[in-house]
């Protein structure tokens, strides 16, 4: 797999044009990493220069700080600014829309500015341009799917059309949800809740996210987060549905049509 | 008779005006009883959400029905409290609708529109009557919406029909006088609404209709000035501070959680980015009680008017966890009042050995949140619960180290490891290897 880190540009005397973050989901999540491989793959076949840090690639602090510990955070963000001012890096893309929230949002109260995009923009900007050409008649073409809004995309950063218009671009049948856009409803996994039970309560919220979604007829859901990828897979498996209905992330629906 | 109406309307309007002074000047103290926060950044963007938040109700036109409604009942306030300014002037000088004479024409169109706004404001008080007691719409009757909430809610709109009956009463008395005793009673023309009544009220004598009519004026000045007091310790506080906090409203992405400086310089101390500063008493991490937050967070809370919009769109309680943003609001303002009246009486304050965190808010509500601004998105004039949470919560994980296990946990993996699950670091490119 190609994927050059930028420490490998450094040594040649190379900056990336725009750096991959791939967020600890992306690094460590089975699931999630068939995602990383997917958007790898798109960036390669677009001839982009890319790179990612690899190893040097640390935990933005987003679930650190939004459990309350700030100076974890900080710590996280300080040494993520460190190195990324070190590599001199203008712009970064990432799948993540809790990396992508941190770094855009809040790393400039730090010394960290950068051009920050997150994928459904970068992939709906490449496909509008041209840089993506989708296959003609491509596996999703007239099938029936739905978009689960990312919180952290739709209401934290009022990205709402640009994951549509990616899969618009499938020649799918885009299906909404009741609760979508500004009202559409969290998966259940942010604000640091992916790494901890649910308080008690009467239903776990992926189980009423995936009812909804289900409940348009989908085949297909997609989710343009590792949180959401997580969650929602989890709540069509309680509703058993694995067979029928895929969870996919927007990378991967655009590498299967290239 | 005359001069003692005058001097007893002047009495009543001075103590009126005290007391709502007091009780301005006590919320003004509370909400500064917050901590300090600069906001005067971005005057343009701010005056835009207050135009179009709090004065054009943008985001009440998500739900059209009560929207149209509160707008009846919204715009009748605005326009209707015109007509006080005459009543003041008459109560002050003893006379007797005291502009007829110099608008001419314009006066019984104008008392006209007050008519069909009085009526507008009274229907749409009704079906919210019924929309809360009869038809029971869930956000009005979930766990915090104990019985002084709801009976605050319903003395408001009680309170309104009965005024918008004072006037109807008191202008349908004033055309019967008007053709009885001319010169006292100025000519209004007729009005179109209050008309109607007059024939139920014809066959009573001129004494008694000189008498209706003045109790309606004095029932209705006296309704709006007592109304006043009241407002200042209600849910619909929100006429006036409505405004103020959609000025004050956080502008950044919602995404975006407010820095702590103290952290910062701390943490530059410690990676070598920054000489040790002299050390400063940092004060609490996050906020154990109300006087933690910022003031602009207790002046939401007093521009919370209880409507539940935020807490029928939050995941968590939606899946029935104890959350409710809306109670977060409600009880930071009662925490808030509470430290008033001890103020008041020359109390301990804040002082009195209870917090905000733990003696209204428990740890299992702030635990629930996803932060995922579903709150944020739905107040109408745009409150921020997800503020107050998070700063509970910033207390809880560094002054107490009492965050849920797994949150421990994960703090610790993210600071051996980098990354909030358990792996090692030199693992982490290792999706690279595939294919």
């Amino acid at each position: 797999m190609n994927a050059p880190t930028v420490a490998d540009l450094a040594a040649k005397g190379e900056t990336p044009d725009v750096l991959f973050w791939v967020g600890c989901a992306g690094s460590f999540d089975d699931r999630a990493k068939r995602v990383t491989v997917a958007f790898v793959k798109i960036l390669n076949a677009v001839g982009i220069k890319f790179a990612v840090l690899g190893t040097e690639e640390a935990c933005t602090g987003d679930p650190a700080r939004r459990a309350g510990n700030e100076f974890l955070f900080q710590m996280q963000a300080m040494n993520n600014i460190q190195v990324l001012n070190g590599y001199n890096i203008k712009k970064i893309v990432t799948a993540c829309p809790h990396c992508f929230n941190t770094i855009k949002n809040e790393y400039p109260d730090l010394g960290g500015n950068y051009e920050v995009i997150h994928h459904a923009t970068f992939l709906q900007q490449l496909i509008n341009n041209g840089k993506i050409k989708l296959k003609e008649g491509g596996a999703f073409k007239g099938k029936k799917i739905t978009y689960h809004d990312s919180c952290y995309l739709g209401r934290a950063n009022n990205i709402y059309e640009a994951p549509r218009e990616v899969l618009q671009a499938l020649d799918a049948d885009l299906v909404e949800m009741k609760r979508c856009r500004t009202t559409g409803l969290c998966c259940g996994a942010g604000g640091a809740q992916m790494f901890k039970e649910p308080e008690k309560g009467k239903k776990d919220i992926n189980v009423e996210r995936a009812e909804e979604a289900l409940g348009t007829g989908a085949t297909t859901i997609a989710v343009a987060c590792p949180f959401c990828m997580t969650m929602m897979t989890d709540g069509v498996k309680n509703k058993e549905k694995e067979a029928e209905v895929k969870v996919k992330d927007l990378a991967e629906l655009i590498a299967e049509s290239l | 008779m005359a001069l003692l109406q005058q001097i007893i309307f002047i009495a009543t309007l001075v103590a009126a005006g005290f007391f709502i002074r007091k009780r301005v000047l006590r919320i003004r103290d509370n909400i500064f009883l917050g901590k300090k926060k600069s906001i005067h950044d971005r005057r343009n963007e701010r005056l835009k959400n207050m135009l179009l938040m709090a004065f054009g109700q943008k985001k009440m036109f998500k739900r059209p029905l009560p929207a149209i409604l509160h707008f009846f009942i919204y715009t009748g306030f605005l326009v209707i409290n015109l007509e006080v300014l005459e009543f003041i002037i008459d109560g002050i000088f003893g006379t007797h609708r005291i502009l007829a004479p110099y608008l001419g024409g314009v006066y019984p169109i104008a008392m006209n529109v007050f008519e069909f706004l009085a009526l507008a404001v009274l229907t749409a008080c009704v079906i919210f009557l019924i929309r809360r007691n009869i038809l029971k719409i869930p956000r009005f009757w979930s766990a915090e919406m104990t019985s002084w909430p709801r009976l605050d809610a319903n003395l408001i709109l009680t309170t309104e029909i009965v005024l918008m009956c004072a006037i109807f009463t008191m202008n349908a008395s004033d055309q019967i006088l008007q053709t009885r005793n001319p010169e006292h009673y100025i000519s209004t023309g007729t009005l179109f609404l209050s008309s109607h009544i007059i024939s139920i009220l014809q066959p009573l004598s001129t004494s008694t209709l000189e008498f209706l009519e003045r109790f309606c004026w004095w029932f209705h000045i006296v309704g709006i000035l007592g109304f006043t007091i009241y407002v200042t310790y209600s849910k619909h506080l929100h006429i006036f501070m409505a405004f103020l906090n959609t000025y004050y409203a956080k502008l950044e992405a919602k995404g975006h959680i407010n820095n702590m400086p103290v952290v910062t310089n701390e943490v530059k101390t410690m990676l070598g980015l920054a000489p040790a500063a002299a050390p400063v008493e940092p004060g609490r991490f996050g906020a154990k009680d109300v006087i933690d937050l910022s003031w602009n967070n207790l002046m939401a809370a007093y521009s919370c008017t209880e409507c539940g919009r935020c807490t029928s769109e939050c995941p968590a309680n939606l899946t029935g966890k104890k959350l409710s943003p809306r109670k977060i609001m409600m009880d930071t303002r009662d925490r808030l009042e509470e430290i008033g009246r001890s103020l008041d009486k020359k109390g301990k304050g804040a002082n009195d050995g209870k917090f905000l965190l733990g003696d209204y808010i428990s740890k299992e509500e702030i635990n629930a949140c996803t932060s995922c601004n579903a709150c944020v998105e739905a107040c109408p004039v745009m409150i921020n619960p997800l503020e107050i949470i998070l700063e509970l919560r910033r207390y809880v994980a560094m002054e107490e180290s009492g965050s849920p296990a797994s949150w421990n946990s994960m703090f610790q993996n993210i600071e051996t490891s980098f990354a909030p699950w358990k792996f090692s670091p030199a693992d982490r490119f290792n999706w690279s290897k595939q294919e």
